[in-house]
C-alpha cells in the first residue's frame, strides 16, 4: 500500500508548485502518511511519534529548494530522519587486548540466536579470528546438538556440558584460554522480558563471563511489543547492540528502529537469509529507506558492481536503449545477474516495483528453461530475433523441450521490451550528440562480423556508449532524492 | 554507478515479463514424485529412556495462564477508561489497540463501529466504553469453528504444522503430542523438517517426553518423503493421528511455499488425509503476521493458527486481523515452556489480555 510514499506525497504536494514554502496544513497531510506507513512497518507507536514530532519541525516553513519537488523534499526529510534514528554508521567490533573477546547472546526464544551465534562465529573466522561457541541454552531440547551441527559445518569448536548455563559459561573462559581461541560466543535459552527468574539467570552468566559485547538478537518480524523486550533486556544485561534476524523475509523491520530508539544501542548485524554465510554489518540507511517501502537500490549497485564490468555494462546499456539489444545480449546480462542472487530478492530491492511483484520469489528454473530456449537459437536468430517463423521455432522448442508457443511469448516479451526501452530512453534523455559517442569495440565488431547469411550485419556492430552518464526519467538528479542517494 | 542498475533493472524486468508468461505452461510441468529419504527410522521409544521429568500440573486455563502476565504489565488503558468519554479516550483507544498490534486499519475499523454503537446508546461514560469495545472485539472474534478434527476412521489423520522460522511448530507438536495421547489418541510425530540443524533430534526429545513414536529422515532429506512414510508407518500400525513438523520458512520464499504445498499434496497421497493444517504464529509478530497467515493459507489450505508465546509482553493483536480478513480462527494458544502449556484459545479472555 505504501510502496512508494514519494508518489502519494505528489498527489498532496502537488497543488504547492511554484508556491516558496511548506505550511503546516499541507505537512500535516503528509506527516498522516507518514504515521501510517511507519506504524504498518512495526515502528513503536512513541518513536512514530518523536520521529513524525521532529519530522514535522523540519519540514514546516522549509524552504522549497529548486531541485526538489515537495513530496521528494519531504521524503528527503523522512529518510534522513529514520537514517539518523537508526544511527549513522556501521559499527564496528574492536577485540579485548587480553582475548579471548567475549560476546553473549540474548533473547526471545525463536529470535535466532542459535543460528546467528554460528553465523557470528562465521563472520569472526572471516575477520581472522578463531572462535569458540558456547552452548549454554540447556533449556531447550536439542539446542546444544543443533549448535554442535552448525559448528561443524563452519569447522569452529563448541563448548557444552550438561551442567548449568551459568558454569558452562564460566568453564568456556578457560576452556578458550587453554585452547587459544581469541573469540568466546555465548548462546543462551530464549527468555521471556517478563520472566524475572531467567532473567535473573542470564544476568548471572554475564556476570560470569564479563562479555565485552552483548547482543540482543531480535527478529525483523516483532511487532510494538520490541521495544519492552529490548528496554528489558537492557536494564539486565546493558547491551551493546542488536542483531536483526530474518530481514530475508518481506517484513519491514521497523522493531529495529525501534529498539535503536529506546535502548540507543545501534543495529550491529543482520541476518539476510539461511545460508550461514548471509549475515553482514548492518547499514542504517538501506533499513530506512526500506522501512518506507522505498527499495533498496543501495544494495543493489553495490551487488551490481560487483558483477559486472563497466564497460561491458556500459555497453549492453546503451544498446539497450538504442533499441538494438539482441538475444545474444541478453542471454549474456541475464548471466551477470544471476550471478548477483536470487532474482526474488533483486526484484525487491527495486523501487516502484507493484506490490505483487516485490514479495515474490523467481524460480531459477523458469530462468534456466528462457535460457534453454535462447540456448537452441543460431547466433544470427539471437541476433534477428525476426528472422525466427514457424519452423524455425519449432526447431527451437524442440531443442529446448519447450513448446513453439513459449518460443513465441519470449520473442513477443523480448520486443516489447526492447521497444519500451527505447521510448523510455526517447522520451527520457536529450538526444546524445554524435561526438560523444565512442566507437566501436574491436572484440564485439569482429565477433558479431559475417555472420548472417541475409545480408545485414547484426546489430552486435558498432556499440554506441555515451560518455556522458547515462540519465532516464525517475532517475535524473531530482529522482535520486527518492531512493535517499543524496 | 547508477548505469549499471539500469542495465540490471532492464534485464530483471524482461526476465520476470518472461516468467510470467510461462508460469502457465509450468503448472503442467510440475510432477509430483516420492523419493524414498535417505534414511528412514522408525524409534519405538520404550519408556525406560530415560523419562525426561515433568512437573505434573494440572492443565491451566487460558484466562489462569494469561493472568499473571496482565499483573507483569500493569494496564495499558488504565487511565483511559474512566470518566467522561473525551476526544482524547478515543486517540488513547485507538493507541491501545495499535500498541497491541492490531493494526491501523483494524484499529480505526472496530472504533468506527463502537463510536457508533456509543453514539446510537448514548454511551458517555469511558468504563461503558470499554466494554462496548472488548464486545465488540469479542464478536469480532466468535463464530469459527475452532475444533480440531481427527477425520474419519479409514487411514489416520494428519496434523500439518507450518510457519515462519523460529515460531515454536516443533515446541508445539512436542506439547500437542501429549495433549492428544492424553486424550485417548494414538499419535505419531513426523520430523519433516529435514533442513534445521537438530530439529529432528529436538523433535525426539519431544517424542521420549510424551512416549509415543515418531518417523524421521535423514538431514536433507525430502520433506514430503518423510511425511509420506510417516503417514504409511502410522496407518500400518493403525495409528490415529500423525502430527507433522516441517521447516520453518519465510512466506516470500517462493520455492519453499512450493516444497510445502508439495508436503500436503503427498501427505495424502496414501492412506492418511490432511485433517488440520496449523500455521504456528508468534505472538510477538507485529504487521507481517498477517502477510504470513495470507501467503501460508494460499499454499498450504490453511485450517486454524496457534498463536505461541502469549505468555510474554506481546498481545498478538493480529490475530484480530487475520479471524476478520482471512476468516482463519485461533485454535490453541501457547502459554509456556512446560508440556501442558497448550490451550483452547478463548476469545474473551484474550480481549480481556489485549485490553490489559
Amino acid at each position: 500500500m505504501f510502496e512508494n510514499l514519494t508518489d502519494r506525497f505528489d498527489g498532496i504536494f502537488g497543488r504547492l508548485r511554484g508556491r516558496g514554502r511548506l505550511n503546516e496544513d499541507d505537512v500535516d497531510e503528509a506527516l498522516r502518511e507518514i504515521r501510517l506507513a511507519l506504524l504498518e512497518a512495526d515502528v513503536n507507536l512513541d518513536v512514530v511519534k518523536n520521529l513524525v514530532g521532529r519530522i514535522r519541525e523540519r519540514a514546516v516553513g522549509a524552504d522549497l529548494s529548486k531541485a526538489l519537488n515537495p513530496a521528494q523534499q519531504v521524503v528527503k526529510i523522512v529518510l534522513e530522519e529514520l537514517t539518523a534514528s537508526l544511527g549513522g554508521q556501521a559499527m564496528s567490533l574492536t577485540y579485548a587486548s587480553k582475548p579471548p573477546t567475549v560476546v553473549l547472546m540474548a533473547g526471545l526464544q525463536g529470535a535466532g540466536k542459535t543460528t546467528n551465534s554460528a553465523k557470528l562465529a562465521s563472520w569472526f573466522k572471516r575477520q581472522g579470528r578463531s572462535p569458540l561457541l558456547v552452548g549454554a541454552d540447556l533449556q531447550r531440547p536439542a539446542a546444544v546438538e543443533q549448535l554442535r551441527t552448525l559448528g561443524s559445518q563452519i569447522s569452529v569448536p563448541v563448548f557444552s556440558e550438561p551442567s548449568d548455563p551459568v558454569e558452562v559459561a564460566r568453564r568456556s573462559i578457560e576452556e578458550a584460554s587453554r585452547t587459544g581461541r581469541d573469540v568466546v560466543i555465548v548462546d543462551t535459552a530464549g527468555r521471556l522480558a517478563i520472566d524475572d527468574e531467567l532473567m535473573a539467570e542470564v544476568g548471572r552468566i554475564s556476570g560470569a563471563v564479563n562479555p565485552h559485547y552483548t547482543f540482543l538478537v531480535i527478529d525483523a518480524m516483532t511487532g510494538q511489543d520490541a521495544v519492552n523486550t529490548a528496554a528489558a533486556f537492557n536494564e539486565t544485561l546493558e547491551l551493546d547492540g542488536v542483531i536483526l534476524t530474518k530481514l530475508d523475509g518481506d517484513a519491514r523491520g521497523g522493531a529495529a528502529l525501534s529498539v535503536k530508539e529506546v535502548v540507543g544501542k545501534p543495529i550491529a548485524f543482520a541476518s539476510i537469509g539461511e545460508k550461514l554465510d548471509e549475515f553482514e554489518t548492518f547499514h542504517p540507511d538501506r533499513l530506512a529507506s526500506r522501512i518506507l517501502g522505498m527499495g533498496d537500490v543501495e544494495t543493489l549497485i553495490e551487488k551490481a558492481e560487483q558483477v559486472f564490468e563497466k564497460e561491458q555494462a556500459e555497453q549492453a546499456a546503451s544498446r539497450l536503449l538504442d533499441g538494438t539489444f539482441t538475444l545474444e545480449d541478453f542471454l549474456e546480462q541475464m548471466q551477470q545477474v544471476k550471478k548477483m542472487g536470487p532474482l526474488g530478492n533483486l526484484v525487491g530491492m527495486m523501487p516502484g516495483i507493484p506490490k505483487e511483484a516485490r514479495g515474490m520469489e523467481i524460480d531459477e528454473r523458469r530462468l534456466a528453461r528462457v535460457e534453454g530456449m535462447i540456448r537452441s537459437m543460431t547466433p544470427t536468430e539471437r541476433a534477428q530475433p525476426e528472422l525466427i517463423d514457424s519452423s524455425r521455432r519449432q526447431r527451437i522448442a524442440a531443442g529446448s523441450g519447450m513448446q513453439p508457443s513459449d518460443v513465441k511469448s519470449l520473442l513477443d516479451q523480448f520486443g516489447q521490451m526492447r521497444k519500451m526501452m527505447k521510448q523510455f530512453a526517447g522520451f527520457g534523455t536529450k538526444k546524445q550528440s554524435p561526438k560523444n559517442r565512442r566507437g566501436n569495440n574491436p572484440k564485439r565488431g569482429k565477433k558479431g562480423g559475417n555472420r548472417t547469411g541475409g545480408g545485414r550485419t547484426t546489430p552486435k556492430g558498432p556499440a554506441e556508449v555515451p560518455k556522458t552518464p547515462l540519465s532516464l526519467p525517475g532517475l535524473d538528479a531530482d529522482g535520486l532524492s527518492d531512493f535517499g542517494l543524496r | 554507478m547508477l548505469f549499471i542498475a539500469i542495465i540490471a533493472v532492464a534485464a530483471l524486468v524482461l526476465v520476470v515479463a518472461s516468467f510470467v508468461v510461462l508460469r502457465r505452461s509450468d503448472d503442467t510441468l510440475t510432477v509430483d514424485r516420492i523419493e524414498p529419504s535417505d534414511v528412514v527410522t522408525v524409534d519405538d521409544v520404550a519408556p525406560k529412556v530415560q523419562p525426561v521429568e515433568e512437573r505434573e500440573e494440572p492443565r491451566p486455563t487460558f484466562a489462569d495462564r494469561l493472568g499473571t502476565a496482565r499483573q507483569a504489565l500493569g494496564g495499558l488503558l488504565g487511565g483511559v477508561f474512566s470518566g467522561r468519554i473525551e476526544p482524547a479516550t478515543w486517540d488513547a483507544l485507538e493507541e491501545a489497540l495499535i500498541r497491541a498490534d492490531v493494526g491501523v486499519t483494524t484499529s480505526l475499523d472496530v472504533i468506527e463501529t463502537v463510536r457508533s454503537q456509543a453514539s446510537d446508546r448514548d454511551v458517555t461514560d469511558s468504563a461503558d466504553l470499554r466494554e462496548l469495545v472488548k464486545t465488540e472485539l469479542v464478536k469480532r472474534l466468535e463464530g469459527f469453528d475452532r475444533s480440531l478434527h481427527s477425520g474419519s476412521a479409514d487411514g489416520p489423520a494428519v496434523w500439518l504444522f507450518v510457519g515462519v522460522n523460529g515460531v515454536g511448530k516443533t515446541t508445539t507438536i512436542g506439547k500437542l503430542a501429549r495433549r492428544q495421547r492424553d486424550q485417548g489418541q494414538s499419535v505419531l510425530l513426523a520430523a519433516g523438517d529435514t533442513f534445521r540443524a537438530a530439529a529432528a533430534e529436538q523433535l525426539t526429545m519431544w517424542a521420549e517426553r510424551s512416549d509415543v513414536p515418531i518417523v524421521r529422515g535423514g538431514e536433507g532429506a525430502d520433506p514430503s518423503s518423510v511425511v509420506f512414510d510417516a503417514v504409511e508407518s502410522a496407518n500400518a500400525r493403525k495409528v490415529d493421528l500423525v502430527l507433522a513438523d516441517t521447516a520453518g520458512r519465510l512466506q516470500n520464499k517462493t520455492n519453499l511455499m512450493e516444497e510445502l504445498s508439495k508436503v500436503r499434496r503427498v501427505a495424502e497421497k496414501g492412506a492418511g488425509s490432511v485433517t488440520e493444517t496449523l500455521l504456528v504464529l508468534d505472538a510477538t509478530t507485529g504487521q507481517n503476521g498477517l502477510s504470513q497467515a495470507k501467503v501460508f493459507a494460499e499454499a498450504v489450505d490453511v485450517t486454524g493458527v496457534v498463536l505461541t508465546k502469549l505468555d510474554g509482553s506481546a498481545k498478538g493483536g493480529i490475530v484480530v486481523a487475520i479471524h476478520c480478513e482471512l476468516g482463519v480462527p485461533v485454535k490453541l494458544v501457547g502459554l509456556g515452556e512446560g508440556i501442558n502449556d497448550l490451550v483452547e484459545f478463548d476469545p474473551t479472555a484474550f480481549v480481556d489480555a489485549l485490553m490489559g
